[in-house]
């Protein structure tokens, strides 16, 4: 009972990382329709910035965090700018080359400047220790993935259902022609939307280090695990991504809770299994 | 379209220069023929790429599964006792052909994302298998040991590697042709009506799955004919030869030279290995960084891959001189 619970709850909080990392590439697939895969380099890349400023800087946790974020969006701007801005519409496999090129450029990058050794992100007190739920104790870094993941989903399904933005972007999405014709600036849209993704993809980054823990390959080592989450949710649904991260999140650690030789075995064959069922992943949209 | 005369002739030229390429890297770098072989022998794997991705429209981030399958079953071969070249060799293309009717048979039943997605999934399950079954693999050691007997009994596989990269040059130039009267086939353009439109082929009353499926086997065997190699030249099997990395580096080599054109694929491997080869020689820190921006100069400036550039190149040369547009 004991393993069961503390296996359910790492899971949890495993997929709620993976959640929200993964729902920033779910959003530039499904709705921009651009195979990103240098979206775990900017994961990283606010790993990089956290780390930097919380342990070589001294600044706190929640600065960490916001620095990382604006930062790595700063940094993708010029990118989207230059390089993404032109395979928008392309093939998706001109798409692949281009930000598998991209991904390459700034590991290589990074690792000059940083050097192939492991970065931490020092936790500040009150996450470090364990929390008494009455029931059992949870480490508070947990709990706070949790509720970050949380809160990240129902702040985008509020945002994407609810508010003026949400309309316009559903309406690009579903034909951009037509809602440029009425009067929508989608370059406007596409732009804020890849900043979100981005945005998301930081926040990931920083609060799921203690899972993805942040060194120079990090990008290459998860794009296929955010990939295939992704594919498994269904680009571009939020809950499906929920469903794809919690389930993908539960059998990875149970497998290796379990049986840790057999590493990603058991996450693949769910892969292949689950792909076969679902073409399209569990909430996607018929093409 | 040029007459089916000049098509030969055009062909007969393309082979001659393969070989003559070849030669010339036999004389011009007899220091470093195993890099030689090696690229020969992922020329095969990106060529088994091109089959599916570039004649079939199905793009797959999992080609070394077929790569590893060839390798694997060959090493193991020889391990256990046969160890006539020509016979690994076919030991390789058969487990290669057998892979890819399995690799077929789960990826078909997926389009776009998906299946690419499955294709990583597959890639990744014959990783672990084969780091597992470390009784007969080697596990993450490597399979080690491989004794190859002479080829035809005379020429010994030798420490500089002449026997080896001849034998990958004559199996290069022999697969390229086959595969040359296999894409111009009957069976090559359907698979190319395929990857236009999957649905006006299905309504003119082919069956898309089997064609397919009969593509992937060919492919298959071609990739393991690589593995072969691979396994044979350098007397080591080892868990890289069935990773991520190498399939997703035979797609960017592919799209690098060209989608679609048996020529591409052969500049890409060469264009790709010969640049990560002098940049990492140069300065290892960066070789990542240049890799990743020639991808990116390659997609801003020549989009349909190298043999596009030249292709375009070309073609507005002919037509400069025709005095139009």
């Amino acid at each position: 009972m004991q393993t069961i619970l503390s296996i359910a709850i790492d899971a949890f909080a495993y997929g709620m990382a993976l959640f929200i990392i993964c729902i920033g590439l779910s959003l530039t697939m499904g709705l921009m329709r651009v195979v990103n895969l240098a979206h775990g380099a900017f994961a990283m890349i606010a790993g990089y910035i956290a780390s930097y400023a919380a342990r070589d800087l001294g600044l706190g946790y929640a600065i960490a965090i916001f620095l990382a974020i604006i930062g790595t969006v700063v940094i993708s701007i010029p990118l989207e700018r230059l390089l993404y801005r032109r395979i928008y519409g392309s093939p998706e496999l001109t798409q692949v080359l281009m930000t598998i090129g991209i991904t390459f450029c700034i590991i290589g990058i990074t690792n000059y400047f940083f050097g192939p050794t492991l970065k931490t992100i020092p936790l500040p007190e009150s996450l470090s220790q364990p929390v008494d739920l009455g029931i059992r104790t949870i480490a508070g870094h947990r709990l706070f993935v949790m509720a970050c993941g949380v809160l990240v989903a129902v702040g985008l399904w509020y945002l994407i259902e609810k508010t003026d933005f949400g309309i316009k972007l559903r309406a690009t999405v579903d034909n951009a022609a037509m809602a440029d014709a009425l009067g929508v600036r989608t370059p406007v849209i596409y732009a804020i939307s890849f900043a979100i993704a981005i945005g998301l993809a930081a926040l990931g980054g920083v609060v799921g280090a203690e899972f993805l823990p942040i060194e120079p390959y990090y990008a290459l080592r998860y794009m296929v695990t955010f990939l295939v989450v992704v594919s498994v949710g269904g680009a571009g649904s939020i809950p499906g991504a929920v469903v794809a991260c919690l389930l993908l999140g539960a059998i990875d650690t149970t497998g290796r809770y379990l049986m840790p030789e057999f590493g990603n075995f058991f996450f693949y064959a769910a892969v292949i299994a689950i792909v076969c069922v679902f073409p399209r992943g569990f909430f996607g949209r018929a093409q | 379209m040029p007459s089916v005369g000049g098509r030969w002739l055009r062909d007969v030229i393309g082979v001659l220069l393969i070989v003559a390429a070849g030669l010339a890297g036999y004389w011009l770098f007899p220091d470093n023929l195993a890099l030689l072989t090696r690229v020969i022998a992922v020329a095969l794997l990106v060529l088994s790429l091109d089959l599916i991705t570039g004649y079939c429209g199905v793009a797959s981030l999992g080609q070394a599964s077929l790569f590893g399958a060839g390798a694997y079953a060959s090493g193991i071969a020889c391990v256990n006792g046969v160890t006539e070249p020509l016979t690994l060799i076919a030991i390789g293309a058969v487990a290669g052909a057998m892979a890819g009717l399995l690799m077929g048979t789960i990826m078909l039943r997926a389009h776009g994302l998906a299946q690419l997605v499955l294709s990583i999934a597959i890639v990744q399950l014959f990783h672990e298998a084969a780091n597992k079954a470390s009784a007969y693999t080697g596990g993450s050691d490597g399979l080690s040991g491989l004794m190859v007997s002479p080829l035809f009994g005379m020429f010994e596989f030798d420490l500089w590697g002449r026997t080896a990269y001849l034998f990958g040059l004559a199996l290069l130039v022999g697969v390229f042709i086959a595969l040359k009267f296999i894409v111009s086939s009957p069976f090559g353009m359907l698979c190319r009506g395929i990857k236009q439109d999957p649905v006006r082929i299905r309504a003119m009353g082919a069956y898309v799955f089997p064609v397919l499926l009969k593509m992937f086997v060919i492919s298959g065997a071609v990739a393991g004919t690589g593995g072969a190699l691979a396994a044979i030249s350098t007397q080591v099997v080892g868990l890289d030869s069935v990773s991520f990395e190498l399939s997703a580096n035979a797609l960017v080599m592919l799209v690098l030279g060209g989608l679609g054109t048996l020529y591409g694929a052969l500049v890409g491997t060469v264009i790709f290995m010969g640049f990560e080869h002098i940049v990492s020689a140069i300065n290892p820190f960066h070789w990542m960084t240049m890799v990743g921006a020639l991808l990116i100069a390659v997609v801003l400036v020549a989009p349909g891959g190298l043999s596009g550039l030249s292709e375009r190149i070309f073609q507005s040369g002919k037509s400069m001189k025709g005095g139009r547009r």
